[in-house]
């Protein structure tokens, strides 16, 4: 909260200032969720764009950026359109980010392309939202990215042949399993329960889905939950019940294993493989200053996370248009021609966004959980899948083909 | 073991751990339901609140796990009382509706507050070594932590039916919930017994709060996306009956278990179709009074 | 001497029904100072045009609140699953635009509070038998139900990504709508306006006054043979029918509809609304939902907790000062009423 009041001062600030000084102030319009269940999700996000602006406020020269921050609202997006709309008409922002749920990021597009306003999705995984509107640029990631080279992988390198799918009854879960289906049984395995593990509200109890997981014997079990709690309760529930004694491989995208669960899961996690853009143990240098940095700002139990990485990418995003097209953002078509193909070398590694169809193509890798030396669990990284593209939309299946 | 053998013993011995759950942190709203007559929706909060000072406990005092749990059920029982005695008071004869909403009104002050001062992330703990990993029974095996679950479950019965059928002040409670005015007039000091109710159904709640963590997990929300569930429980068991509670307890985590299990595509879908149908047939429940 | 007595009695039956006529007219009559919600209504147009989507969606709670209203306010009813009719109505709009391709808005209205109309008479048939914590368990669960049953057939009700594009044809062929969302608040605003006067014509009748005395004193309303579980189904299908229309706005001026319509949040917020303003005046709703977005919108901007603390308090505060019930402030301001 003190972060947020302390932006919120200096917005302020430069928003008086804007009055007297020659530069443009651009108005970010920033769209998450600040209160109810999922308020980490936002959280992490949040903090993400700050920290960036922090970092990086003087690479804008001049210009000044002030992000006028929004609650999503509830994870139905209820409240997106409102939100939104405002933001467009009272507020006259110029750009809008955010958007960790899907429906919001659905229920905003139509806006977005009516008012001609660039929307910058930093979370929403649906796989076909960036058809929804030509003005929508995707940063985070789609279901596919992780998931469809995970099932490839399971089958030809983790030497699973059979799997069990494992999800939580809402479409970002559907999506998934149905991504590490489709490798999955492309590279020969065969998939032999899928298993719906409770809605996206309250973490229910898992021993029931795992215990009939267990029971029947598949070499591997992918899990996907939303980053959060439910990551959590998988984790214990899997440690609980035995499965790795059993003989059953853990794996999953990287909803899984989110940085700061990490630090507090036991050691029911080691041996688990996953498949991640992002992860806070990655050796590069510039992932290495940006943890560092983030441990500054917001202490030493406070761990980035793929939405921080996802965060930190979008708001480079917005600083490389704005520098690009001298902070004249007006025409929104141009902005979103502008990120079309643009390259950048983040926390992830490299992104570039695929200019037919605005979404982020980004390296994936398989990593596993192990117990670094300093005795925390970290990552390390098996096997890298560079420049991966979202094979929903390149396989053209279901919503994603138009 | 043939597998039909094997499910069903899964089937049970899941559903009895988590029976044991919903009713370690439903029987205390139960008892005050039933002998104050206030619908407390604040309950969840008194669990939130008790798995957040088990959380800091743990972790930044070092306090063992179980002591943490007792210490939980004493500080938010005591705690419990300061409310009793300003706002519950209030209740006893106020409406339905105005009892749901300013108990919902408090629940949203303490997620607000619990937001503001612990984040909104998801908290952890490490649970004892001796807790966690799995028991080896003959043919199966069957995870530590549910054991302890059902442990405490069944200890926390054995307490409440001595405390309840052997003691004084049990047999004034149950005095004063069958006919309040009636114990007035014998010389029960009715008002110090709601007090005393009241904390201890609350220290449980604080109790089963440090319980969910390892279960649930744990963020300033839990307080009000759990009511649901023990809010059906202390319907379909009866208010004001702790086999009742456990009744109804029993009944729907095991239907809840055996739905997911079965019928995972719909399996959410049964511990409502359940407590729906026990419902419309005894609407005061199942050892409930009307 | 008989002629004389029953000829008196008579007259003063007379005298009595007149008078109760009279009182009943003159209730019944519209004042000067109804209008101001209203007047206040369409100068928000004019001052905030830039708000105009909060607007819509307040006049939208608005509506749903008064739907709410009825059964609680005047027949004493509580209940924690009205959002069920709501997203009932919504999902009828939703798939008449979709799946039969009919996208006239006011005919969508019609057919989404029939439907919601209809399950609030079957729902209510049965569940009308209970009180108290059994009522509002068996509401909540069957709202509950019915999202989950939402999410089985998701192939139906999309899921909780929902049925985007709910696009409906210009108002009358010819107001079209913008982004600003003026034609939509108008929209809204004529059918709260046509809802409310449908409303107040209910509680000032018999039938309304029916509804009072059973949540007074239900007993003696048995006593003198007033059909109670008749009437309260009939309330309730009305107060459904008024929901479904609200979530059927919803649906047409949100362009999208979700699973998340049957949330509880909703049925709690539409609760908390009319405990805001007051249940069982008609305007506790106007008062309650417009106090409760204005709220949320300025305070969540300062910081979310912040907001959530707030509404928290308020809603103690209420219900502490109003201990003796809504009712209590309600036969009061009766009684000022000529």
């Amino acid at each position: 909260m003190k972060i947020i009041s302390a932006v919120a001062a200096s917005v302020l600030t430069f928003f008086f200032w804007m009055a007297v000084a020659d530069a443009e102030t651009i108005k970010v319009g920033v769209v998450l969720p600040y209160s109810g269940p999922n308020a980490d999700l936002g959280n992490q996000i949040d903090k993400a764009f700050d920290l960036y602006i922090k970092l990086h406020a003087k690479d804008l020269g001049d210009n000044k950026i002030e992000l006028v921050k929004r609650d999503e609202g509830p994870a139905s997006g209820a409240n997106a359109r409102t939100v939104v709309t405002e933001l467009i008409t009272n507020d006259k922002v110029k750009l809008l980010a955010g958007f960790v749920f899907s429906p919001g990021a659905i229920a905003a597009a139509p806006l977005a392309t009516q008012a001609k306003i660039p929307m910058l999705i930093a979370n929403a995984g649906t796989a076909w939202i960036t058809t929804l509107s030509p003005f929508i640029v995707r940063f985070s990631f789609s279901m596919w990215d992780p998931a469809y080279p995970m099932g490839t992988y399971a089958a030809t390198k983790l030497g699973c042949k059979t799997a069990a799918a494992g999800f939580t009854d809402f479409p970002p879960g559907q999506d998934s399993a149905l991504a590490f289906k489709t490798a999955f049984e492309k590279a020969g395995g065969k998939v032999i329960d899928e298993v719906r593990m409770g809605s996206p509200g309250p973490v229910p109890d898992f021993t029931p889905f795992f215990q009939r997981v267990k029971d029947e014997h598949p070499d591997c079990f992918y899990v996907f939950v939303p980053s959060g709690s439910h990551a959590g309760g998988v984790m214990k529930t899997y440690g609980d019940i035995g499965m790795r004694q059993a003989g059953i491989r853990l794996i999953g995208p990287m909803d899984l294993i989110p940085d700061y669960q990490l630090a507090q899961m036991s050691d029911a996690a080691i041996g688990l493989v996953v498949v991640s853009s992002y992860a806070d143990d990655y050796d590069t240098p510039i992932n290495k200053d940006f943890v560092k940095e983030w441990h500054a700002a917001y202490g030493p139990n406070s761990y980035p996370d793929f939405e921080s990485a996802a965060g930190m990418d979008t708001m480079a995003g917005i600083f490389y248009v704005i520098n690009k097209l001298q902070s004249n953002l007006d025409d929104g078509a141009k902005v979103v021609d502008a990120l079309k193909g643009w390259k950048h070398d983040g926390p992830r590694g490299l992104i570039e966004i695929d200019p037919q169809t605005r979404d982020v193509i980004q390296d994936e890798r398989a990593e596993e959980v192990i117990k670094k030396p300093d005795g925390k669990l970290g990552v390390k990284v098996l096997e890298t899948f560079p420049q991966v593209k979202d094979e929903c939309k390149v396989l053209k299946i279901g919503r994603c083909g138009s | 073991m043939p597998p039909v053998v094997n499910t069903i013993i899964s089937i049970l011995f899941d559903g009895l751990a988590w029976a044991m759950f919903l009713f370690i942190i439903s029987v205390g709203l139960s008892i005050t339901m039933g002998l104050m007559g206030v619908v407390n929706l604040a309950h969840g909060a008194f669990a939130m609140a008790g798995g957040y000072l088990v959380v800091t406990a743990t972790a930044s005092w070092g306090v063992p796990f179980l002591a943490s749990l007792i210490i939980a059920f004493i500080v938010v029982g005591i705690v419990s009382v300061l409310f009793e005695r300003t706002l519950y008071r209030q209740l006893y004869d106020a409406s339905e509706l105005h009892q749901v909403l300013l108990t919902i009104g408090l629940a949203f002050m303490a997620i607000a507050t619990y937001t503001y001062f612990y984040g909104p992330l998801p908290q952890a703990i490490r649970v004892p070594y001796y807790l966690s990993g799995e028991l080896h029974l003959g043919a199966r095996s069957f995870p530590t932590y549910r054991v302890f679950l059902i442990g405490v479950g069944a200890a926390l019965i054995a307490a409440l039916w001595y405390g309840f059928e052997r003691t004084n002040i049990g047999a004034r409670i149950r005095a004063a919930v069958d006919n309040r005015r009636m114990a007035q007039s014998v010389g029960i000091d009715v008002d110090r017994l709601f007090t005393i109710t009241f904390a201890v159904g609350s220290g449980l709640a604080g109790l089963s709060g440090g319980l969910a963590i390892q279960l649930l997990g744990l963020t300033p929300s839990f307080a009000i996306i759990y009511l649901v569930f023990f809010l059906l429980v202390v319907a379909v068991g009866g208010s004001g009956s702790i086999w009742g509670t456990l009744a109804g307890a029993l009944v729907l985590g095991v239907s809840d278990t055996a739905g997911k299990y079965l019928f995972a595509d719909a399996g959410s879908f049964f511990i409502y179709a359940v407590a729906v149908l026990i419902l419309l047939i005894r609407p005061a429940g199942l050892y409930g009074r009307e | 001497m008989d002629a004389n007595k029953s000829s008196s009695i008579s007259s003063t039956n007379a005298v009595a029904r007149a008078r109760a006529a009279d009182l009943l007219a003159r209730r019944d009559r519209y004042r000067i100072v109804e209008a101001l919600p209203w007047i206040a209504a369409i100068a928000a147009y004019f001052a905030f045009p830039n708000q105009m989507v909060l607007g819509s969606q307040t006049l939208i709670l608005i509506l749903f609140a008064l739907s709410l209203d009825l059964i609680l306010g005047y027949a004493g009813i509580v209940t924690l699953g009205h959002a069920a009719y709501f997203g009932v109505g919504a999902y009828a709009a939703a798939l008449l635009i979709t799946d039969v391709g009919w996208s006239e808005p006011i005919s969508g209205l019609v057919c989404a509070a029939v439907v919601s109309a209809i399950a609030g008479f079957l729902s209510g048939l049965i569940l009308l038998r209970y009180r108290g914590l059994t009522l509002l368990v068996l509401t909540l669960s069957t709202t509950i139900m019915l999202q989950q049953l939402g999410n089985l057939f998701r192939d139906f009700t999309g899921g909780y990504d929902g049925i985007p594009n709910l696009n409906i044809a210009p108002l009358f062929g010819y107001f079209d709508y913008d982004l600003y969302g003026h034609t939509y608040y108008l929209y809204c605003l004529a059918v709260l306006l046509v809802s409310f006067c449908v409303m107040r014509r209910i509680v000032y009748s018999p039938f309304g006054q029916a509804l009072v005395g059973i949540r007074e004193n239900v007993a003696r309303m048995h006593a003198i043979g007033s059909p109670v579980h008749w009437r309260l189904v009939v309330a309730y299908a009305i107060s459904a029918g008024l929901a479904g229309i609200a979530g059927a706005l919803f649906a047409q001026t949100n362009t999208l509809v979700t699973l998340g319509v049957f949330d509880f949040d909703q049925s709690a917020a539409v609760l908390m609304m009319l405990i805001l303003g007051g249940a069982g005046w008609l305007y506790g709703a106007f008062v309650g939902a417009a106090l409760y977005m204005v709220l949320q919108n300025e305070l969540a901007k300062i910081s979310p907790p912040f907001w959530q603390f707030g509404i928290g308090l308020l809603l103690v505060a209420v219900v502490l000062l109003t201990r003796r019930g809504a009712f209590a402030r309600l036969a009061k301001i009766d009684q000022h009423l000529p």
